[in-house]
């Protein structure tokens, strides 16, 4: 396990190259951090743009002469941006955060581990991550830019070359290599969650006796584990017939460019397939922390135990199995057997019953409880707001009949937005509220919280919700600027749009202020200073670096217990009270 | 002060390891059900005879694998860990076959698909010629008892890249 | 604060409902046979799900509301029933709306999709390619010359690579930028991409179908209205997808005729 039972000396082992999970844990956190924010930037330019097409943006053109020469962006820029805004958020921010940030930190403690399973494999699976992250962002700096075919990267467009247009060059086989390489850094991660849930468990912590937020890190790490296995060959596959010349996904006949390309035989149906298998997972794999998140962190504001636990738990693993039948909806119009839409269509119907019974579990949750609101359980209660409307909206799309209309339209927009964006995202802020006093032995500032969430909530509605009146007017997405004579009109509504999104971008800067005058001047935090009952806060805030002071915690209750009326208080700690360690 | 475990973590971590490993091949298996349909371009490509024997030389480095784990012995190991090495050799003159045959990777796409299941498990199994070197290492100069978990894990590792080689032959063999 | 959050979650709901119920922002007026049939699932879809959307959103904004910590140390209430309704509200409500969406919803789609093209049919070409769409009709023999693609040049006209030299089929093939149909005739369009992918889009006709490269695609429709609408791609294709458009233009049956001895070349 650990190399010895003392504590790491030296900077590089301490801070930067450090087997502590705890340390790995901030260190993903810190990443999608950078990540959240150059994304949100990257979407402040491509929402300024399309309000304002012709209108030059300060600094832009001292950034990028060619690409938007003057300051007024080109259309390659545009959707040079918008990949690389889905690419970083999707993989960099709602992958790395809710999973690898707060699971590698608060998982073994909750188990009742000293650390993960495979200390070396973890801190590698982070900085592999990392140098991802660094030949993404490197995509920038070569000539001509970064790929412009979506973080979906469709082929041909993706697969030819520089043919194709500005970007298609090194930029998307920089895009391609980025990918793979996450691929293996998340692969690392799963393995660890996976033998770190199964064999680390301290004694009487039964698999029923694990908190939400473990059963959801679990699941999500089996989903990733299959999802990235097939993503990595995916971008090889890619990446070959970018630059070795094969044809696993160009057919024969094409002429780009005026060139008539030199490949055929291949499929652009296969990257497709591919590429969704791995990606409707995925989307899921971004939002099941956060339902484990929610799950662990309501009950204990709530002073209730959680509505149904075992039927939450059955939901859960549902939702991760049925994730696997369902990647053909993104494709109903892709050309594939119209007659497998149907076969499609049915399972992402049927996904809405564990999500239904889910929201209902939490709303009952609420039900007779004497609510804490806290910044941290009013985020938990916003996120079920904002996924009951990200996932309403995905009932349309599930119908084939109805996607023939929405399907490429900011419908579909508002829908990812809404279930990604802001949900997984609401989950994130519910969990750095309810971990930020264990992680640095400081409360943050409830008041500053609390503002945070109510801007960021009405922030986020006038961002997205209009999105789905434009689809149904309608609206295509991905183009740079409106001037078909039927999109011409949304401009108002786009330009509201616009001012949210700004809107609720500054309100961010709210949350940043909260976190950096919280690590210096915030309250010290008591070991428990929600009264809540997993392992984690049996433990002192800050943890000290092997977790339990060399000690083994004794489990003998499950993590829900909450709402009785013991000497104690009224819940009751998971751990029972001679293994507790206090300082 | 250790963790207490409930079964031994590395043998865990090869299971979830031949999971992914399984999952990726499958990709790839996929990939390459469906590219043979959708293009008239699909060429038969011989396999070399030399797989044959690599197969064997494979096959054979399992069962001494089982003998070095049996009685932990760093020679039985080094025999192992040759053979793999062996077999790597044996694929690359495979390789050089078929190229002096005009045979590449993009030639067609079936050669596409025998250089990437080849060059893929290949390099799967020198992952697993570095782990065995690595439990040799820790055999010899054995502190704290001979590693019997990193043991265990490395030659379930190794058994399974013989299982893998077999499918893929047979893929190949029959597909190609 | 639960209180002020059941009123943020209540006034964004009553808007957001709001805005869909009065369609201030709604779907064009369809031109299309099969328009009806998409209209009506949408908005069957769109009661059931605001009716759920209202019903949650207000039960949360409600529950927040009344269910604050007081410092009484009054005891918890559970959920009367427990998990039980929960889950067989779920899967009731839920399975019967999916029972009968599924239902109307593949007759919906088997008639855009699975239908067998009429034989009537008027057959035309479309080759997508960044970033325009090109039509072709046959000429008098009413066949279509065969395409080669290593022929096109763009430069002289010949978008689809017709070998006028040796194929007598396409010298009298009419390639139009514009997608001239006359009105109530079914038209049987053959999509096929030039480049990359690319979609062919008319909310108006409320069909949809991409461009698939190496695939030949059958999309079949027919025009209710003498209209002139555009037709938009949706499968992003590169710098110039938000500028590659085409017109649909329906016209009476005689002007049409007119148009195709017009266009004779």
């Amino acid at each position: 396990m650990h190399e010895s039972s003392a504590p790491p000396t030296g900077f590089l082992r301490k801070h930067v190259f450090s087997l502590d999970h705890k340390v790995i844990g901030k260190q993903y956190l810190d990443l999608a951090l950078v990540a959240v924010v150059t994304g949100m930037g990257l979407s402040w330019l491509m929402r300024f743009h399309l309000a304002y097409p012709d209108i030059a943006i300060p600094g832009l053109g001292r950034f990028a002469p060619n690409a938007a020469p003057g300051g007024v962006m080109t259309p390659e820029l545009y959707l040079s941006l918008m990949t690389m805004h889905g690419t970083i958020m999707v993989f960099f921010v709602l992958t790395t955060a809710p999973f690898a940030g707060f699971g590698n930190y608060v998982l073994p403690i909750q188990l009742g581990a000293e650390d993960m399973a495979f200390p070396r494999f973890n801190m590698m699976s982070f900085w592999v991550t990392c140098v991802a992250f660094l030949v993404l962002l490197a995509a920038f700096f070569v000539p001509e830019g970064p790929p412009i075919s979506g973080w979906t990267a469709y082929a041909p467009l993706s697969a030819i070359g520089k043919d194709a247009g500005p970007g298609q060059g090194m930029g998307q086989t920089l895009w391609a290599l980025s990918i793979a390489i996450f691929c293996v850094g998340q692969l690392l991660g799963s393995l660890n969650f996976i033998a770190t849930t199964l064999d680390l468990r301290t004694r009487g912590m039964t698999l029923m006796r694990m908190p939400f937020s473990a059963w959801a890190w679990f699941i999500t790490s089996v989903i990733g584990l299959i999802a990235f296995s097939v993503l990595l060959p995916a971008c090889i596959l890619l990446i070959l017939d970018r630059v070795a010349g094969t044809s696993f996904f160009i057919p024969g006949g094409l002429v780009v460019s005026d060139r008539l390309q030199p490949h055929s035989g291949g499929s652009p149906l296969l990257w497709q397939h591919l590429f969704w298998f791995f990606g409707h997972p995925e989307v899921y794999i971004a939002i099941l922390p956060g339902f484990g998140i929610v799950s662990h962190i309501l009950p204990a504001f709530a002073r209730k135990p959680l509505l149904g636990p075992k039927v939450a738990l059955v939901c859960m693993g549902a939702i991760g199995f049925l994730s696997y039948t369902v990647w053909g909806h993104h494709m109903f119009l892709s050309g594939m057997n119209p007659l497998s839409a149907t076969l499609f269509s049915v399972p992402t119907l049927v996904i809405t019953i564990p999500a239904t019974i889910m929201v209902l579990l939490w709303i009952g949750t609420v039900y007779g409880s004497r609510m804490r609101f806290t910044t941290s359980a009013l985020f938990c209660l916003g996120f079920v707001s904002v996924f009951v409307s990200g996932g309403i909206s995905g009932f349309f799309l599930a119908q084939p009949s109805i996607d023939t209309y929405l399907h490429g339209t900011y419908f579909v927009v508002g829908h990812f937005h809404f279930v990604m964006g802001v949900a997984a995202m609401f989950g994130i802020f519910a969990g750095t509220y309810f971990w930020f006093p264990k992680m640095y032995g400081r409360m943050m500032n409830e008041t500053l919280g609390k503002i945070h969430f109510t801007l960021t909530l009405i922030g986020v509605y006038a961002t997205f919700m209009p999105m789905h009146y434009l689809g149904l007017a309608g609206n295509v997405r991905r183009y740079s600027a409106f001037t078909d004579d039927y999109m011409k009109g949304s401009l108002p509504l786009h330009r509201f749009i616009t001012m949210a999104a700004l809107f609720t971008g500054a309100v961010q800067v709210i949350f940043f202020v909260n976190l950096i005058w919280s690590r210096l001047r915030g309250a010290r935090a008591p070991d428990n200073p929600w009264q809540a009952t997993s392992l984690e806060w049996s433990i002192p805030s800050p943890p000290p670096f092997d977790n339990f002071g060399g000690h083994h915690p004794v489990v003998l209750h499950g993590p829900n217990e909450y709402g009785g009326t013991g000497p104690a208080g009224d819940c009751v700690m998971q751990a029972a009270p001679t293994t507790q360690v206090t300082r | 002060m250790a963790t207490l475990k409930l079964t031994s973590p590395a043998r865990t971590g090869v299971w979830i390891g031949i999971a992914t490993i399984t999952m990726s091949f499958t990709a790839y298996t996929s990939a390459m059900v469906v590219r043979q349909g959708s293009g008239a371009d699909w060429q038969h490509v011989a396999l070399p005879r030399i797989l044959y024997v690599n197969t064997l030389l494979l096959l054979l480095s399992s069962g001494t694998l089982e003998a070095g784990r049996r009685r932990l012995s760093v020679a039985w190991l080094s025999i192992t860990m040759a053979l793999g090495l062996l077999f790597i050799a044996g694929q690359v003159l495979a390789w050089r076959e078929l190229a002096s045959l005009g045979v590449y990777l993009a030639t067609n796409p079936a050669s596409d698909f025998f250089y990437i299941f080849t060059a893929l498990h290949g390099l799967h199994l020198l992952g697993g010629i570095v782990a065995l070197g690595y439990v040799m290492v820790r055999l010899r100069v054995s502190r704290g008892g001979p590693p019997l978990a990193a043991l265990s894990a490395a030659s379930l590792y190794w058994h399974f890249m013989a299982v893998l080689w077999l499918y893929l032959l047979l893929v190949l063999a029959t597909r190609l | 604060m639960g209180k002020l959050f059941a009123a943020v979650v209540a006034v964004v709901t009553v808007i957001s409902a709001g805005v869909f119920i009065a369609r201030i922002w709604w779907l064009p007026p369809d031109i299309s046979v099969l328009g009806s049939g998409i209209d009506q699932q949408m908005t069957e879809t769109m009661v059931a799900s605001g009716i759920l959307f209202v019903a949650s959103q207000l039960t949360l904004a409600l529950f927040a509301w009344k269910y604050a910590d007081a410092g009484d140390g009054r005891p918890i209430k559970v959920f009367p029933g427990g998990a039980t309704p929960m889950v067989v509200i779920s899967i009731v409500l839920v399975s019967a709306e999916i029972l009968v969406l599924t239902l109307v919803g593949t007759k919906v789609w088997g008639g855009i999709f699975l239908s067998p093209p009429d034989p009537n049919a008027l057959k035309i070409d479309v080759q997508a390619e960044q970033f325009a769409y090109y039509f072709r009709y046959p000429g008098l023999d009413g066949k279509l010359g065969l395409a080669h693609p290593e022929l096109i040049d763009a430069s002289d006209g010949n978008f689809y690579g017709l070998d006028f030299a040796n194929d007598t089929t396409g010298r009298d093939d009419i390639v139009s930028a514009s997608l001239v149909v006359p009105v109530d005739r079914p038209v049987l369009l053959s999509l096929h991409a030039k480049d990359v992918g690319h979609a062919f889009y008319v909310p108006e006709l409320r069909i949809q179908q991409d461009f698939v490269p190496g695939l030949v695609i059958p999309l079949q429709f027919t025009a209710t209205q003498v209209v002139k609408k555009e037709i938009v791609c949706t499968q992003l294709c590169g710098l110039g997808h938000f500028n590659m458009r085409a017109y649909l233009d329906v016209v009476t049956p005689e002007q049409f005729d007119q148009w195709l001895k017009d266009q004779a070349p």
